[in-house]
């Protein structure tokens, strides 16, 4: 067995594993009450029910029973995997939403995610190596930019300028479903750009020190080739705060995603999640939210256990 | 150094080599249809829906006993003629020869079948009462009564008989609408609620659903066995979902859609200009009115309720704040209502000036005791969609002009809360619209009947009001109850219960290349009727 891998305690994937599940428990309770003391329902909008009609549409959704009875119900077939109808896509269930949403959300956050460590990491380390000169001073100088203005304002602007006045990439959508290189370059890099800038600016602050410390003096003292340096010596001691950022990263990416496809009009699980918080759907609100938690939870044990294999003196 | 760099770099062109090699997006057929529809549909099952997008893609895939002309106007659908009783109660239909997609035919037995279907509570149908007119329809909903004493009766495969509760002259505005599609009884009893599925779904008309991606598209096929399938200038349509204003314009923009069934009536000016030909607008069912709780007691006096109503300064509100083309509104009934007298009621206000206006306002209230020592203080909530949230600030300028002893205070709702609270009456001034489902002032003046319950937000109470428009059920010639029902809105705008504020117009965007395509009030274009020139 690699070394590494030895410093995985399963023991405590377990425990983490364990913890997870009153953490869910908790979300779920909260989300669930918070989303019913909301006012309104999800059989009401503009069009006006007649009292007959609404006690019948509650009752047939068991709407009309005590909510801890509803609560207790919804714990239960959660418990069974089952999510339920959605209140307001009457021909899908809620699991059946999810799986043709997650692919759209997993592949775009999936890209963004890559693309940011790729180019972000690559930026941070030109930056850190080269700290205080021009280049440096312009490429923080854009990371700033890319983490002060919000995606709802980047999403539209590429749009217009790469989808309609040179039209390279498409405006938004899919391509009657597909994802293509064409329909999600756009969304993939308005996503990403935030986490660029942050991921460079974490990479250049932990080169700059990687590079001061004392184990690469003593290499540069040997004579070892600044190259070997670098690659051998900093660059693995300066990646470390960067696995620790995608916990939080994964987190950012997802609710990201929202806006995202909001501004591309694409059919992933964020818009879902609006259209559901809008229309009260809560079936499919709590559906996401479980998602979301669930996915979450999980990052941020990856995180944890990267960062147990990459760093020798951690140990769970 | 130097190799960290190339790497980066061979990865980026790495990218952007793929990216360009596959850029482009699918050609689109010129026979493709793709219709903007600004939400996703809750369902395609014509009992499971509510509004107006999902007619768009519903009434392209059924059609009932009448359908849509181009124009919206009702004309025959699978009826191939009717008759009306003496009493004007009993609608007798002879069936065309038609088949469903799958080739079973379709009979008399299928529009029972949806009947009973749509009234049956397990349906969960939100649309059920707009067919309480047909005899025993509401106490079959109720569990009153069994199937077969409903109205609604399959004599033979080709023989529907509708007995109603009253003569309803807007029937066939009704038969046209979704709540009246049939639907096919083999299919939904071979696949359940599943029978919606693309792989399932029987239709008997022009378009059969293909594919359903939620918030994504839809997509429909030309339906072989359609009586007409030889005019349809488009063998497919898609519908997308957008509802970003924004993104519509940029899809316009690069040619990714030929309609879209609303724009940002704010930019209408500049919408012409960048669109050539494309901003359709036309006077639409649609009111909007602001409700006043008439339970409250500040409230209760006519007089104050009629100065509040007087003060808004509909003029400024429609030419400046408001999408071009909405007009101020003087009755609940929007003008070219079918059904209804030539000029309709109006408030009794209507001809004065504005300055008159403020002048009477002012003396009303204070007559009702209202002024420096008594002020009149109270709340106007609004929606946070569309124009009412830029409107709401002209409201309360107009209402602090009376007097400054008039003290509104405006508070913004989410639409959905907002007529929430509407419907449980929890609110002082309340702003809401209503769109009518047919073309006939009953669909208006029944809102404001005391038994309308939740419907009627003000819980406006007045007998004489209730017992005219029951009378007007009940009257066989048009002319006269036609008269009947404008003495009614008169008697009640009279008291004022709702204040009127500006009939809405509709907001399409068509490609101009287009034909088929006819403005109307209920806002209604079937893709069966639309072609591309050229």
């Amino acid at each position: 067995m690699p070394r590494f891998l030895s410093r995985i305690s399963l023991p405590f994937i377990l425990k983490r594993l364990l913890i997870a599940i009153p953490t869910l428990f908790v979300v779920i309770t909260v989300a669930f009450f918070m989303m019913r003391a909301a006012p309104g329902s999800p059989f009401s909008n503009d069009r006006r029910l007649e009292p007959a009609v609404e006690a019948q549409i509650l009752a047939v959704y068991g709407h009309d029973r005590p909510l801890h009875e509803q609560y207790l119900t919804y714990l239960g077939d959660v418990a069974r995997g089952d999510f339920g109808p959605s209140l307001r896509n009457k021909d899908k269930t809620v699991s059946e939403l999810i799986g043709e949403g997650l692919p759209v959300s997993a592949t775009i956050g999936g890209l963004a995610m890559f693309f940011a460590f790729v180019v972000g990491g690559g930026l941070g380390i030109i930056s850190g190596l080269k700290q205080n000169s021009a280049v440096d001073y312009g490429l923080m100088g854009v990371a700033t930019l890319g983490i002060s203005i919000p995606s709802y304002v980047v999403g539209p602007v590429a749009a217009l300028v790469f989808g309609v006045w040179i039209p390279i990439f498409a405006p938004g959508g899919l391509d009657l479903g597909r994802m293509t290189p064409y329909t999600i370059t756009l969304p993939v890099i308005t996503l990403s750009l935030y986490y660029i800038a942050g991921i460079s600016r974490i990479m250049r602050g932990s080169m700059i020190e990687a590079m001061r410390s004392n184990h690469i003096r003593t290499a540069r003292s040997k004579g070892v080739p600044e190259r070997e340096i670098i690659l051998k010596h900093a660059l693995p001691i300066a990646v470390l705060p960067l696995v620790s950022y995608i916990g939080p990263a994964s987190v950012g990416v997802v609710t990201g995603s929202l806006v995202i496809e909001r501004v591309f009009s694409l059919p992933g699980i964020g818009s879902f999640f609006i259209d559901g918080a809008l229309n009260r759907d809560y079936t499919l609100v709590m559906g996401v939210v479980i998602l979301f938690a669930t996915l979450i939870l999980l990052m941020n044990l990856v995180a944890d256990v990267l960062y147990a294999i990459l760093d020798p003196r951690v140990k769970y | 150094m130097r190799n960290k760099n190339g790497l980066l770099s061979a990865s980026l062109a790495a990218l952007a080599l793929s990216l360009a090699a596959c850029g482009g997006g699918s050609e689109v057929s010129p026979d493709t249809l793709r219709r903007g529809i600004s939400a996703n549909p809750d369902s395609v099952d014509p009992h499971k829906v509510s509004s107006q997008w999902e007619n768009i893609v519903i009434g392209d895939m059924f059609i009932g006993l009448f359908t849509d002309g181009a124009d919206a106007t009702p004309v025959l659908g699978m009826a191939e003629s009717y008759e009306i009783s003496e009493d004007g109660r009993t609608w007798t239909f002879e069936l065309k020869d038609a088949n469903w997609s799958d080739g079973e035919p379709v009979t008399a037995s299928d529009f029972e079948f949806a009947f009973r279907r749509i009234l049956t509570p397990s349906t969960a149908s939100q649309y059920a009462s707009m067919l309480f007119l047909i005899e025993n329809a509401e106490e079959f909903y109720g569990g009153e009564v069994e199937a077969d004493q409903l109205g609604v009766e399959a004599v033979d495969d080709d023989t529907l008989v509708i007995n109603l509760e009253y003569p309803a002259p807007y029937l066939p505005g009704i038969l046209k609408h979704y709540v009246s599609f049939p639907v096919p009884e083999h299919a939904i009893e071979e696949f359940g609620d599943d029978w919606t599925d693309p792989e399932n779904i029987v239709v008997n008309g022009p378009y059969r659903l293909e594919q359903f991606r939620t918030g994504d598209f839809l997509r429909s096929v030309v339906n072989p066995e359609w009586e007409g399938v030889e005019d349809l200038c488009f063998t497919e349509v898609i519908y997308f979902p957008y509802d970003d204003l924004d993104a519509v314009e940029r899809y316009i923009q690069t040619g990714r859609l030929d309609m879209n069934n609303s724009f940002d009536g704010q930019r209408t000016d500049e919408l012409r200009e960048r669109f050539p030909g494309w901003v359709r607008t036309a006077p639409a069912l649609i009111t909007t009115y602001y409700s006043i709780n008439t339970e409250l007691e500040i409230f209760e006096d006519t007089r104050v309720r009629n100065a509040l109503a007087m003060a808004l300064d509909r003029d400024f509100m429609v030419n400046e704040v408001l999408t071009a083309g909405y007009e101020p509104a003087y009755s609940l009934i929007p003008p070219g209502t079918a059904n209804y007298t030539e000029d309709g009621a109006q408030v009794y206000w209507a001809d004065m000036s504005q300055e008159d206006r403020m002048v009477e306002a002012r003396r009303l209230l204070e007559d009702a005791g209202f002024g420096p020592d008594n002020p009149l203080e109270f709340e106007y909530t609004y929606r946070s969609t569309d124009d009412n949230p830029r409107v709401a600030p002209a409201v309360q300028a107009s209402w602090l002009e009376i007097a400054d002893w008039v003290r509104p205070e405006i508070l913004q709702k989410e639409t959905q809360v907002q007529y929430a609270l509407l419907r449980q009456g929890d609110f002082q001034i309340g702003d809401g619209a209503w769109v009518a489902d047919f073309n006939d002032p009953k669909n208006f003046l029944f809102l404001l009947q005391s038994n309308a319950g939740p419907m009627n937000y003000g819980r406006y109470n007045n007998p004489e009001y209730d017992a005219l428009v029951e009378a007007a059920d009940n009257e066989r010639d048009l002319d006269v109850r036609a008269q009947m029902l404008e003495e009614a809105e008169q008697m009640m705008l009279d008291d004022m219960p709702v204040i009127p504020m500006w009939y809405q117009v509709t907001k399409n965007l068509v490609d101009p290349t287009l034909t088929g395509f006819v403005d109307n009030a209920d806002d209604v274009h079937r893709s069966r009727y639309i072609c591309r020139e050229g």
